[in-house]
This record gives C-alpha cells, structure tokens and sequence, in this order.
C-alpha cells in the first residue's frame, strides 16, 4: 500500500504538471518566516504573560494590548489593502490586485473579530462592561466587521470571476471610504470615550511592557505577511486553473460542433 | 466597408466558452444568417457584435470601432433585438419609445411612424407594454431600432412570436435597411423564411462557426 | 462651451431616468405601496412597544424615525433594481450610449424623490402621534434632503453591486445598513436638535450628512459604469 505522504507528494507533481508551475501556497521564504513567526509568538506569550508587570490599575487585564492593538492595526491595515486593491481592480483590471484584496479582506474579518473579542474580554474587568457603546473605536470596528463581512459575501455569491470581482471592488471601495466617516461620526455621538486614549505615549507603560508590544507588533506583521502569501497564493492558484481550464473547455465546446 | 471583423472571437460567460474561436466578416449591405441549434452561441454572438460582452480572447472590431477599448462607441451605433425585449413593462409603447429616442438622442419625432410601419394598431400605443401579447411586445421592440437607424442590426429570432403580417414587415424593414447600408447579422435556429432573406447564411456549432458552410 | 454642453446632456439623461423611474413607480405604486403603511405600522407599532410612555416616545422619536426611512431605502432600492432587471431592461441604458453617472444620478434621484415622500408622511406622523414639536424647520428640512441624498447615493450605488443576483434581497440590507450608520446617527442627532430632544448643535450633523452625500455620490457616479459592463 502506498504511503499517504507519496500519494500527497504525486497529486502535487500531478497538479504542478497540469498548472505549468508550483501547486504549494508554501515556498521556502515562507517556511522560515512562518516558523521565525511562531517562535517570535512563543516569545510574545512568554515575556506579555509572564515576564511582563501587571499595571497599577488594570492588573492582569492590561497583558491583552499584547494581542489587541496589533490586531486592531492589522485589521485596519488589511482594509487599507482591500480598499487599494478595489481600486486598482477597477481602475487597471489587474488581478493580482483583485486577488490581493480579496485576500486581505478575508484576514480583515479575522483580525477585525479578533479585535472585538480582545476588547470585549478587556472591557468587562476593566469597564465593568462588555460593550460600551460610546468608545468610538470599539463601534467603529464593528461597523469595519460588517463591511468586510458583506465584502465576503458578494464575494461568495459566485458567478462570472470578472463579475464577482467588479461587484466585490465596489464594496470593498465603498467600505473604506465610508469607514472614516463611521469613525468621525461615532467620535461626535460619543464624544465622551473610555478607550484608552494613547497608552503607547502616555510614559506609564513599563519598558518591558513597551518592548513586549514592540515586539508584538513585529510578530503580528509577520503573521499576518505569512497569512496574505499563502492566503494571495491559493487564489492565483484558483485563477490559474481557471486559465489552465479555459484551453480544455474551448476543446470541449468546439467539439460539440462534430456531434 | 466591413462592419463586423470578428478574430478568434472568444467569450466566456460564467468561466463558460460560449463562444469559442469565432471569425466573421460582415460587409455593409450583407444580410448574414447565423444558423446552428440551440446553445450554439448565437446569442452570445450578437450580444458581442453590440459590445455588451467582454471578449476573453481574440479581437474585434465594429463599424470601426475596438471591442476591446471602444465598446461604448460600438454600442451607441447598433440595434439589437435579442430573445428579451428590453421594455419597460409599466410604460406605454410610445413611452418606451420616447425614452429610448431621448437617451440616443434620436428623433422623437420618428416615434409615431415606426409604430405604425412595425403594424402597432395606434389603440394600443397608450397601452402599458405589459398588457401587451408578446408578438405585439416584439413589433414595439423593433420599432425601437427602426427609431435608432442603426448601421448594424443585431437580430435574434426576427420572427419568433410574430404571425405571417409581422414576418413580412420585419423582412421589408430588414430589406430596406441593408439596400440603405446596414449590415444585418440575424440569428435563427432554423433556416426557414429568414433564409430566403440573407444574401449569406453562416452556421454556428459548439461556438465556432463550422468551416465551409457560407454560401 | 463643451463643459455647458456635457453638463446639459448629463443633466437632461439624469433628468430622463428619473422621470421614467418615477413614473413606473407611480404606475405601479410597488415600492410606496409598500413603504407608506409599514412606515406608519412603524410608528403604531413602536407605541405599543414603548407602552405608549410619552417622554420616552418623544425621546425615542428621531432614532425610530431614520430607522424606518433607512428600511424604506432598502425597499426603494430594490425596486430600483427590479425596474431595470425585468426583462433586460438594463441593456437599455448601456446601449443608449448616455453617461453611466447619469444613469446613476437619474436612478439615485427616483429613489431620493420616493424617500422624501416617506419623510414628509412620517414627520407629520410624529408629531401627530409622538407629540414631538418641531423647533427648528429649516434644520429639519435640511437634514431631510442631506440625508436622504446620502441613502440613495450609497443605496443605488450597493443596489447596482447586487443587480441580477439571485440572492440580491438578502445581500443588499447586509451591504447598506453597515455603511449608512453614519447617517443613521448624525440624522437622528440632528433631529434630536430639530424636536429640541436633547440639547445639542444639529447643523456640524447635517455637514457630516451633506459630506456623506457627496462621497457616495461621486463614487457612484464614478463606477457605476464598471458595474453595469460587467455585471
């Protein structure tokens, strides 16, 4: 009986033969940065757990910034791709573009969520809230949750790909567009916010802390760096077979003219 | 002057080839029939010629103008009659009208007359198109091109739906378009009286127009 | 010269739309036939729902109102939608060879027009019912025509995005609501102002809704175009 490590190993030359190029997502760039990755997040969980003081205020509370303001960043930044992205689709058609956005929509959802959950659990020890509904940040990342949940949505409504492409860019333009107004709207009708203003700036932190976010953040670019490759990757993958396919439809069809 | 230059024409529909390597050459004045069974692509076809569709592969052009880069220009300069009749239901024959030869920036003025060269009784010109029968809907849609003068005619099924009155009208206009300039490209699933109209008859299987069948 | 011309044109093609899609609509009376009883079920309903307890009516009024006018949108619109869809209608307004922002601003304005209609039966309607006074007119009527320009900008521009999908009445409410909470808020704080609710300064709201309006304006005017090509 064949190994499933040769029979995985086979359907992957098969699939490479049949694209004319690699089927992995994965590539050795990858592979380094992912495990530098995970071993910088080790990293971060030991010294943001353990090493790290609890604050005078917060206490134990204080340790989520580690995994929230670095995924609210990303997620804002994810959007930022999107939104360029569904520009540049619309304006040039580049696919590259329209898988790129597509792919940083899909992380966005993620980060966005994890965003929400984080500030959610940090709230309730802290504001003794789960949800406060005048902390303009929490209220727009929410609305930022809905857009890209709906990007996904026409996305996943199928169809001709250009098609679908043009309708998600619109969205995805749309969205970011919109989502300075959210935030500037919610900051007027809020106008008394409990976030955090800037803990960053402020001196309080102590130095590990700051260097724990520091490195947070550098752990989470490549995070989420490694997510858009592979994430990038399988949908130029899904184009190519498209591409790939198109040649052996057009035989197909043309032969239903001998019949 | 050539009005359709169509060059390994592809089109997909849905990651579908409905069109799968096309070449056709429509000469001003030529009435080209386009015969070939259901889901050949005929359709597809002249949706292309109008520049409604995006060409996937190969390259075009229509009266002049790029299928790839220039697709509004085509579209502004052709008349199309597909299986649908582009009406709004809700409004009158002559309301359709109006609002199409206000958005063309044709003649309202022609509207009256194609109505009645299309056969429409003039009772049921104030009539919403939706109480219309769909022969009658047929003759206000091709008083819509008749309204456009096109230098192209698109015209799937010409005479679906309509009875033998209707059948001769649509022909005479057919006529009379090409004697002025036009090009005609009609499509049909049989031969049958469009046949005795079209001074060429093409055949279209499997996307592809089959070799050696012009006449 | 030329400028004055586009202009005119565009203008003229908007001006054509509208007025078709206007009067299909009063042909059919589909999407009011719609909008004006559950805007006033609305408003019978949240009585009942608030125990009829009139400082919180009052209190509660502009939130309720701009909610029902944001659901009237998503009705409008997707009739909007219908309109062109049946029976290939939409390739009319490609082949014509018009400006597609003029298409849109035509389509955009129908729709503004119908929602207008809402508001002018439901502010009525609140102070009938709610006991709401009206303080300020023109703060009222301003935020009205800023806001509404806004829901139909962003709501046809989102209705084009979902035009011919199957599932395009569940979608669109998905893609609409989220982006119009600026309205939302900003109309209700504004009207909280307009009623003399809550003391605050409505007109900084209606510069947020007027800049919502053109934002989504012009975006629409700009890619509705691609949407109606490729879609």
């Amino acid at each position: 009986m064949t190994p499933p490590e040769s029979e995985g190993a086979a359907s992957e030359t098969l699939i490479a033969s049949y694209l004319g190029g690699p089927a992995r997502t994965g590539s050795r760039f990858t592979f380094w940065l992912g495990l530098a990755t995970l071993i910088g997040l080790a990293g971060v969980a030991a010294l943001g757990l353990l090493a790290a003081p609890a604050d005078d205020v917060q206490g134990d509370a204080v340790r989520i910034i580690f995994v929230h303001v670095p995924a609210a960043l990303g997620a804002y930044t994810a959007l930022g791709v999107t939104a360029v992205g569904s520009v540049m689709w619309l304006w040039r058609r580049s696919v590259w573009w329209d898988v790129t956005a597509h792919a940083g929509a899909e992380i966005g959802v993620l980060l966005c969520g994890l965003t929400l959950v984080t500030g959610m659990l940090w709230g309730r020890p802290t504001w003794g809230t789960y949800w406060e509904w005048g902390d303009v940040r929490l209220v727009t990342a929410l609305i930022l949750f809905l857009v890209m949940v709906g990007y996904l949505s026409v996305r996943a409504l199928g169809g001709d790909a250009d098609s679908v492409a043009t309708r998600a860019a619109v969205v995805g333009l749309v969205g970011g567009i919109n989502i300075p107004i959210v935030n500037r709207s919610v900051n007027w009708w809020a106008n008394r916010t409990l976030h955090q203003q800037s803990s960053l700036t402020d001196g309080k932190l102590a130095d590990l802390t700051l260097f724990t976010l520091f490195l947070a953040f550098v752990m989470a670019a490549m995070a989420i760096l490694w997510m858009m490759v592979h994430r990038f990757r399988i949908g130029w993958l899904e184009r190519q077979l498209q591409a790939r396919d198109l040649d052996e439809a057009l035989a197909a069809r043309r032969a239903e003219a001998a019949r | 002057m050539t009005a359709v230059d169509l060059r390994g024409a592809v089109v997909l529909l849905g990651g579908f080839p409905a069109l799968a390597g096309v070449d056709l050459s429509v000469e001003r004045g030529d009435i080209v029939l386009v015969r070939g069974p259901n889901g050949a692509g005929k359709s597809t076809l002249l949706h292309l010629c109008a520049g409604l569709l995006r060409l996937s592969k190969g390259n075009g052009d229509v009266l002049g103008c790029d299928l790839g880069a220039d697709r509004a220009a085509v579209r502004r300069r052709v008349g199309l009659l597909g299986h649908d009749t582009a009406l709004y239901g809700e409004l009158s024959a002559a309301e359709n009208l109006q609002v199409w030869a206000r958005a063309s920036r044709v003649g309202e003025t022609d509207v009256p007359g194609a109505l009645e060269r299309l056969g429409l009784p003039p009772r049921l010109r104030d009539v919403p198109t939706d109480r219309l029968s769909a022969g009658q809907r047929r003759r206000v849609a091709l008083a819509a091109i008749v309204v456009r003068r096109p230098e192209l005619w698109l015209l799937d099924e010409p005479h679906a739906g309509l009875d033998s009155s209707g059948r001769q009208i649509v022909d005479s206009i057919v006529e009379a378009a090409a004697a002025a300039g036009a090009a005609v490209v009609l499509a049909s699933h049989e031969s049958g009286p469009a046949g005795d109209l079209a001074t060429r008859t093409v055949t279209m299987a499997g996307g592809a127009l089959s070799e050696g069948m012009a006449q | 010269m030329t400028a004055w011309r586009e202009l005119s044109r565009f203008t003229g093609d908007a001006v054509l739309v509208a007025s078709k899609d206007l009067r299909i609509e009063w042909r059919a009376r589909t999407a009011l036939g719609q909008m004006l009883p559950f805007a006033v079920l609305v408003l019978v309903l949240f009585g009942f729902a608030l125990d009829a307890n009139r400082p919180t009516l009052r209190l509660a009024t502009p939130g309720l109102l701009w909610m029902t006018v944001l659901f009237a949108t998503v009705v409008a619109v997707q009739r909007s939608v219908a309109v062109e869809s049946a029976d290939g209608a939409r390739r009319m307004l490609l082949l014509s060879g018009m400006a597609p922002a003029a298409a849109f601003a035509g389509k955009a304005a129908a729709v503004a027009v119908q929602l207008l209609v809402v508001e002018a039966l439901l502010v009525p309607g609140v102070v009938l019912l709610y006991d709401a006074d009206i303080e300020s007119v023109p703060l009222v009527v301003a935020t009205c025509v800023a806001a509404t320009v806004g829901l139909a900008a962003a709501g046809s521009l989102l209705g084009a995005v979902v035009a011919g999908v199957r599932a395009h009445q569940t979608v669109l409410p998905i893609l609409l609501l989220p982006v119009s909470a600026p309205v939302l808020i900003a109309a209700t704080r504004a009207f909280a102002d307009g009623f003399g609710t809550v003391a605050v300064d409505g007109w900084p709201w209606v510069a947020l809704l007027a800049g919502f309006a053109a934002v989504n304006a012009v975006v629409g005017a700009v890619v509705y175009g691609p949407l109606l090509e490729d879609t």
